[in-house]
């Protein structure tokens, strides 16, 4: 039928044109990442390395292409700005003496990152004594209490349920040395020291480590509701206003003077919210976003592969990484749909009666149609 | 004075005062409507349904929407989506609704580009749909500044600094605007007041006079009437009164109620079917995820882009240097009005009968398919080529399109 065909043309343009605009645009615009199955065992840290070491290795015969091509203009063109050119190739000619410097550090990054994941699977293998660890694990609560002030930029997050949430081996890792387990070691180099990082100095031996993590994947592994989950997995540096929570914690209620109109209550506290996100901003470079309505704003798998490893979605990102286990990352993605797109299981509840609806419609109008034009032709 | 009697019912009384019974013959029972037509002439009515759903949930969100720039994102991603009941499904009608009404629009202007439905006496028709899609673009645009968003924030800066003009040095300053931008934004940057009159238009004066325009464009259709999957000539007298005389299967025509509107109704279903689909289920295309990242100044997103259905005016602006590009946009906004004025044929026959004007057609629609993929992938390597040559057939089409239809006039004229 001619009808038929027209529609078939119709939506043939329809869809190659919604193929066009949407899935393959998008795979265009965002590079993807593979993740790592939530296994934190150090081969994407060294991995990022790895991939540097080889574009540092391919950057000499680029320069020196570059460099070659500029002196040529040099003798050849007369019409150039001879200074700026200059200019270019002594830059170029200081990045490429640089280079072997740059290999040098690389190189003692490789083996430092190797090293450090080679012992952190070496205590993976310990045998944890629960009992023990309850001792290492009164230390944490030295810094992990309630109502801990900021300590060097972020207020600690209560551990209430880590046992729960974060993988073991991120655990082991992160006690060891918490900037290379978190895959920030970069912004801790040299200048300064990580907050955690007295930590090290607490659990100097492998045997101490693995105590506290068996004592705490035994006795702080109670499962938690996806709000608890993502209150100590990212609230202290993100806030989600659709959630009603700050840096601080759960926003809570105050009293108006009926007389003013005013809280002073709520003054008070909107301005410790203040002071507390100044001074993450200072420590994280600037306020990490709130993320009311992050799961609307970016894919499912940006935000898991952004957990697992910040780096590999930004690079040279201050943002740590968050060491989730399968069962954190689903609560904490379950948290970040209950904020961000709360009508999803209203959607699915109403969309099959509308859709039946139109069905049902479309049917009878049909009927109708076919009523009147029977006789037509 | 006119006399009243006692009317004996209400359609009676009704009619003595207000000529329903002419009404209903003119606008329904006797606006005739070729019978040889496809779907695709339902288009209007489709069109006519989406922009009133596009009021009624418009004006359920007007009900809770906030125009300051400090509370208009919550108030749609937060007041909207979680707290008023139903909120979320008016928004998402409305978004889906907002696109779909594109994808609609350009159905529309291309089954009239293909059968040859702007000659003819029907040149107003086509002046008057343009129109239309020039005011829906204003409506889509601002409306899209509404939640305050990245992409609103961003978009809105991008295109208001096109008003800018041409550069200073081009032909001693004389295109250049100085202070048109500002003026049109309110400020230097947008903020405020350019939230609060990008508002205003979106749900008062734009809406106002694209009302206008739809009644005078129904307006333009009663005399020259509706074209039909021919082109064919219909003597209308002729066949109403063989319609009238009950020798249906004779007459060519048929009244607009109940016969047409029997077959519109039915499109009208399919078509909200998959409108409400959409709206439940795949509704990302029309609501892009950049703009649920609250506008900031200070961070550029990494890729901004229009709607989907600017992309392809938008990328023939992008390959050219500013003065350039800025013609190019000017040229691509106001081409499709000439339409009937640069086809110099006198047929009116569906394209696929017209020779070369049914390779242009085809050449057309998929150079503007290109250009809209080109005009949302970044502008880099390959893409950049392919999206410059685009633009460059769209030119040559238009250039093309009067020595094509001179070359089928003589041909039609010499038989």
């Amino acid at each position: 039928m001619k009808e038929l065909k027209i529609f078939a043309v119709v939506a043939a343009f329809s869809l190659i044109l919604y193929w066009g605009v949407e899935p393959f645009a998008h795979s265009q615009m965002h590079k993807h990442v593979d993740g790592h199955g939530l296994v934190y065992d150090g081969k994407a840290d060294t991995d990022e390395v790895k991939t540097k070491l080889k574009e540092l290795s391919e950057e000499p015969k680029k320069l020196k292409e570059i460099i070659s091509e500029l002196e040529k203009k040099l003798v050849e063109n007369k019409d150039i700005n001879k200074t700026e050119v200059e200019e270019m190739i002594k830059s170029s000619k200081a990045k490429l003496a640089k280079i072997p410097e740059e290999i040098a550090k690389n190189n003692k990054l490789l083996t430092k990152k190797k090293d450090f994941w080679a012992e952190v699977h070496k205590i993976t293998k310990l045998k944890g004594n629960p009992t023990v660890g309850e001792g290492g694990y009164a230390m944490c609560m030295g810094c992990h209490m309630e109502g801990a002030p900021n300590m060097g930029g972020a207020i600690p997050p209560p551990l209430d349920h880590a046992g729960a949430i974060y993988d073991k081996n991120y655990l082991i890792a992160l006690i060891k040395d918490p900037a290379m387990a978190m895959n920030t070691d970069h912004k801790f180099a040299d200048t300064m020291m990580h907050p955690m990082g007295s930590v090290k100095s607490m659990f100097v031996d492998g045997q101490a480590i693995a105590d506290v993590v068996a004592y705490i994947a035994k006795e702080k592994a109670k499962e938690p509701t996806p709000k608890i989950a993502y209150q100590e997995a990212c609230m202290r540096c993100h806030a989600n206003r659709y959630g009603k929570l700050t840096q601080l914690g759960e926003i809570p209620k105050f009293k108006t003077d009926i007389m003013t109109g005013h809280s002073i209550a709520e003054y008070d506290y909107k301005k410790k919210v203040a002071q507390e996100q100044v001074l993450v901003s200072a420590y994280m470079g600037k306020l990490p976003p709130d993320l009311s309505i992050i799961y609307r704003a970016r894919s499912e798998s940006f935000l898991e592969t952004l957990m697992e490893n910040p780096q590999s979605q930004l690079a040279g990102t201050a943002m740590p990484r968050v060491g989730l286990n399968k069962q954190g990352m689903e609560k904490v993605m379950t948290y970040l749909q209950q904020t961000g797109d709360p009508s999803k299981p209203k959607r699915e509840a109403l969309g099959p009666w509308v859709i039946g609806f139109f069905i049902i419609f479309t049917i009878l109008a049909f009927l109708w149609k076919q009523a009147h034009w029977r006789d037509l032709h | 004075m006119a006399h009243f009697k006692k009317a004996k019912n209400l359609n009676e009384w009704m009619d003595q005062r207000l000529a329903v019974n002419t009404l209903k013959r003119v606008m329904q029972s006797e606006y005739w409507i070729p019978k040889n037509i496809n779907f695709l002439w339902a288009m209007g009515m489709v069109l006519a349904a989406t922009f009133g759903i596009l009021i009624v949930s418009g004006i359920f969100l007007l009900m809770y929407y906030i125009p300051d720039t400090k509370q208009a994102f919550d108030s749609v991603n937060y007041t909207i989506m979680t707290e008023v009941g139903y909120g979320w499904l008016w928004r998402h009608i409305h978004g889906i609704g907002a696109s779909l009404v594109f994808l609609i629009i350009y159905i529309h202007m291309f089954t009239g580009i293909y059968y040859g439905s702007y000659k003819r006496g029907r040149e107003l028709i086509w002046l008057s749909g343009m129109l239309l899609f020039v005011l829906f673009s204003a409506e889509a645009f601002s409306g899209y500044m509404l939640p305050w968003g990245q992409m609103s924030y961003w978009a809105g800066m991008v295109i208001t600094s096109l008003f800018e003009g041409f550069s200073p040095d081009l032909m001693g300053g004389a295109l250049n605007a100085p202070g048109l931008v500002e003026w049109i934004r309110g400020d230097y940057v947008p903020g405020q007041a350019f939230l609060g009159r990008f508002f205003m238009l979106h749900v008062f004066l734009l809406p106002l006079v694209i009302i206008a325009v739809i009644v005078l464009h129904f307006g333009t259709l009663r005399i020259p009437h509706v074209n039909n999957q021919d082109g064919e000539d219909i003597d209308y007298e002729e066949s109403a009164a063989l319609w009238k005389a009950g020798r249906k299967k004779e007459s060519k025509i048929i009244p607009f109620s109940p016969v047409f509107l029997s077959k519109d109704l039915f499109v009208m279903g399919v078509y909200f079917t998959l409108f409400f689909y959409l709206v439940f289920y795949n509704f990302s295309f029309a609501m892009d995820p950049v703009n649920f990242d609250p506008a900031d100044g200070l961070k550029t997103p990494a890729h901004i882009y229009p709607e989907w259905y600017f992309l392809w005016s938008y990328e023939i602006l992008r390959p050219f240097p500013k003065d350039l590009g800025l013609l190019a946009f000017i040229f691509a906004q106001g081409i499709f009005f000439a339409l009937p004025f640069l086809d110099r044929s006198p047929v009116v026959a569906p394209a696929n009968r017209r020779g070369l004007f049914h390779i242009w057609f085809w050449v057309l629609l998929i150079d503007v398919i290109i250009l809209t993929f080109m005009g949302k992938l970044p502008p880099e390597g390959i893409w950049n080529d392919i999206g410059f040559w685009a633009a460059i057939v769209f030119f040559a089409l238009w250039i093309a399109l009067p020595i094509i239809t001179i070359l089928e006039s003589k041909k039609v004229g010499g038989k």
